[in-house]
């Protein structure tokens, strides 16, 4: 059961560019071992030096960005590998919202199954809220609403995001997505048995005896 | 009675559809899923941690590519950074009765190389697997669905994916590649028209008289790259070729099931008037051979032209990420990309490492030396790939001429094994991602064919394959 999700709030921290791929978000050298701390690889290339020493001007490197709860990137967020662990990367750092004009379609399936909030914004709200960051650079605290799908600056406005309603659902009950579909069981297994009836030689002898081997 | 037109795309995902799901995605059918060892650890554990069973083991197979080292006489031990991983593939297939195909079996190899080559990929099915690039398999008609770790939980659990269903696009190349132009030209020369958002929630069908004339490999190299066009898959209509192709493999249906199975097949085509949301058009006469001179795929041109600059880009974003590129490329705007030096060539990967990707590489090697300031390595994409290149002499070839032989793995294309570009070196590669770092901490990489990357190797520096030819 994963932790059920209803708002995400704190400092927002910009990336503002175009195809971020999950190479960046996490680079390979993390993903060696099934045990690897993750949220340090976050954006690993960006955030540290050839000698692993942070680079001072990466945003997330400075305060108060190193706190930041939520981000703000551009178009098709999370292209390329269909890393699972760039949505890890995130949320174990402490990322709990990426808002962007639009993500990859892996890395956006892959988000609401582990609780993170992947919220499109229109060009207008993307430019507003960075200005908003860059205008509160001090305290770019934000507060995101899912029952609502409004976020809400640091002077008080709210602007609207586009999210599934039933990925709110999901994401406010904590759904674990394998239940609801074992909810289904049985359509599973009627279409398995028709399948199976219909295009046999989808399923040979090959296969089954390897089952039993 | 008058039916609807359909795509090949919708009538393979009408016939896997489960169940229409409250929030509007569709629960389809798996018909056979392929695990790899770096996805597929915590999807492990998740079951184990849930007392789940893998539903369908017989239509599961493993195998490792991702962590292990493709030195010549490899064991588990030679890179003992992928130990982990692959003691845990080996350990969760055991334990669930998932077939295994380790480093020590004849059929390891890249996942998206070995189910095609397995005859596990079939037309008309459906196939998950937790990489991107499962979208290969679209080259032989079959929906290739790429997955993160919790959706191969899913998988394992339910048999089922629930997915929001992709949308209908067609992209035709037109016309008649020249001499020279390859399968990875045709979709690299995509990626520069489309962009790597172009196809972006997407089912993405290849088609016309140029996709037509390709082999299936060469079909399974244009399906494979699908993900960089941002598409959720790829597709090529199975024909003859196709089901040639399939006869005879191991897993494939025989006798007279493989008859009934071409019958079913030969519906798999788009109907004349399917609705298509995106129809675009390639011209392929037109087509050079195609380089990636920046950090994502769609920086890409024809060997013959120059490397942008961005001062002459109105687009100030634009601008921008060009001008990043370029540097984190090392390159200076307006380069000439014919003589570009290269540190590194690499032949192998998902998207060019079947038997005629390295007959095409080789074709080009032989009887010729790799530059003295170049690293050459060929890396299969399986053992059965390694084996028959073998047979045919290829490894003579290559090996005379100063490249490294290796065992199949996805090797330098990925950065998770033994197989790394040093920091600041240049190489010039067959696989699909260009990405900073993709290779290696500040690597820089090159994308274009099997014999480009051959010609570069021996020029010590980016070349035209079609005046290669002519010498």
């Amino acid at each position: 059961m994963r932790e059920p999700v209803s708002t995400v709030e704190g400092v927002m921290a910009l990336m503002p560019l175009a195809n971020i791929n999950t190479d960046a978000i996490i680079p390979s050298v993390y993903l060696r071992t099934a045990s690897a701390e993750l949220g340090k690889g976050l954006f690993g290339g960006h955030r540290y030096d050839e000698a692993g020493n942070e680079k001072p001007d990466f945003v997330l490197n400075r305060a108060p960005f190193r706190e930041a709860k939520l981000l703000l990137a551009d178009e098709n967020f999370g292209c390329g590998s269909s890393r699972e662990a760039a949505v890890w990367a995130l949320l174990s750092y402490g990322i709990g919202c990426v808002l962007a004009p639009s993500f990859a379609d892996i890395f956006y399936e892959n988000a609401f199954r582990n609780g993170l909030v992947a919220a499109i914004v229109d060009p207008a709200t993307f430019q507003a809220l960075k200005v908003a960051v860059e205008a509160n650079e001090a305290a770019p605290r934000f507060r995101v609403d899912l029952a609502g799908a409004t976020v809400t600056g640091p002077d008080g406005t709210s602007r609207g995001f586009r999210i599934p309603a039933s990925r709110v659902q999901a994401l406010m009950r904590g759904d674990d997505e394998i239940a609801v579909t074992l909810q289904h069981q049985d359509a599973i297994e009627t279409h398995y048995a028709a399948a199976k009836g219909a295009s046999d030689w989808l399923f040979p002898a090959t296969l089954q005896r390897s089952a039993a081997s | 009675m008058a039916t609807e037109p359909a795509t090949a795309f919708d009538k393979i995902w009408n016939a896997h559809l489960v169940a229409r799901l409250d929030d509007g995605r569709d629960l389809v059918f798996v018909d056979r899923h392929v695990l790899q060892e770096t996805t597929s650890a915590i999807a492990f554990a998740g079951l184990k941690r849930s007392d789940r069973p893998v539903r369908h083991p017989e239509l599961t197979i493993a195998t490792q590519d991702h962590v292990v080292s493709t030195r010549p006489g490899r064991d588990e031990d030679s890179y003992a950074g992928g130990r982990e991983l692959m003691m845990l593939m080996r350990a969760n297939a055991y334990a669930s009765r998932v077939q295994h195909f380790g480093i020590d079996d004849p059929r390891q190899g890249i996942v998206h190389v070995i189910a095609p080559e397995l005859g596990f990929a079939l037309p008309g099915s459906i196939l998950a697997c937790g990489d991107s690039h499962t979208s290969t398999v679209g080259g032989l008609g079959a929906l290739g669905i790429g997955v993160g770790t919790s959706e191969v939980e899913h998988v394992l659990a339910t048999q089922t994916l629930a997915l929001t269903r992709p949308r209908n696009m067609r992209v035709r190349f037109e016309g008649k590649a020249g001499t020279g132009i390859f399968a990875k030209d045709l979709i690299l020369r995509a990626m520069g028209e489309l962009g790597v958002a172009g196809g972006r929630g997407c089912a993405v069908e290849y088609a016309g008289p140029a996709i037509e004339a390709l082999s299936v490999e060469s079909r399974l190299t244009v399906c494979n790259m699908s993900i960089e066009l941002g598409a959720r898959l790829g597709l090529i209509a199975p024909d003859e070729k196709t089901f040639a192709y399939v006869k005879g493999r191991e897993f494939a249906p025989t006798g007279e099931a493989y008859e009934r199975a071409v019958q079913r097949w030969r519906t798999l085509r788009s109907d004349q008037g399917a609705p298509f949301e995106r129809d675009v058009l390639i011209d392929c006469d037109s087509i050079a051979p195609q380089v990636t001179w920046g950090t994502t795929p769609e920086h890409v041109a024809g060997v013959s032209e120059h490397v942008p600059d961005p001062a002459t880009l109105p687009d100030a974003r634009r601008r921008d990420s060009i001008a990043q590129a370029l540097n984190y490329m090392g390159l200076e705007p307006g380069t000439p990309l014919k003589g570009i030096p290269i540190d590194v060539a690499f032949i192998g990967s998902c998207t060019n490492s079947r038997i005629s990707d390295l007959e095409a590489a080789a074709y080009v090697v032989k009887g010729r030396k790799v530059s003295p300031n170049v690293r050459g390595l060929v890396v299969p994409g399986s053992m059965s790939v390694k084996r028959e290149a073998e047979a045919r002499g290829l490894d003579q070839i290559f090996r005379a001429a100063g490249f490294e032989w290796r065992e199949a793995g996805c090797s330098m294309c990925v950065s998770i094994n033994d197989d790394v570009v040093a920091p600041g070196s240049r190489c010039i590669a067959t696989s699909n991602r260009n990405f900073e770092n993709r290779q290696g901490p500040r690597s820089r990489t090159h994308l274009a064919s099997p014999v480009m990357v051959a010609a570069a190797a021996l020029a010590g520096h980016i070349t035209d394959i079609r005046e290669d030819l002519v010498q």
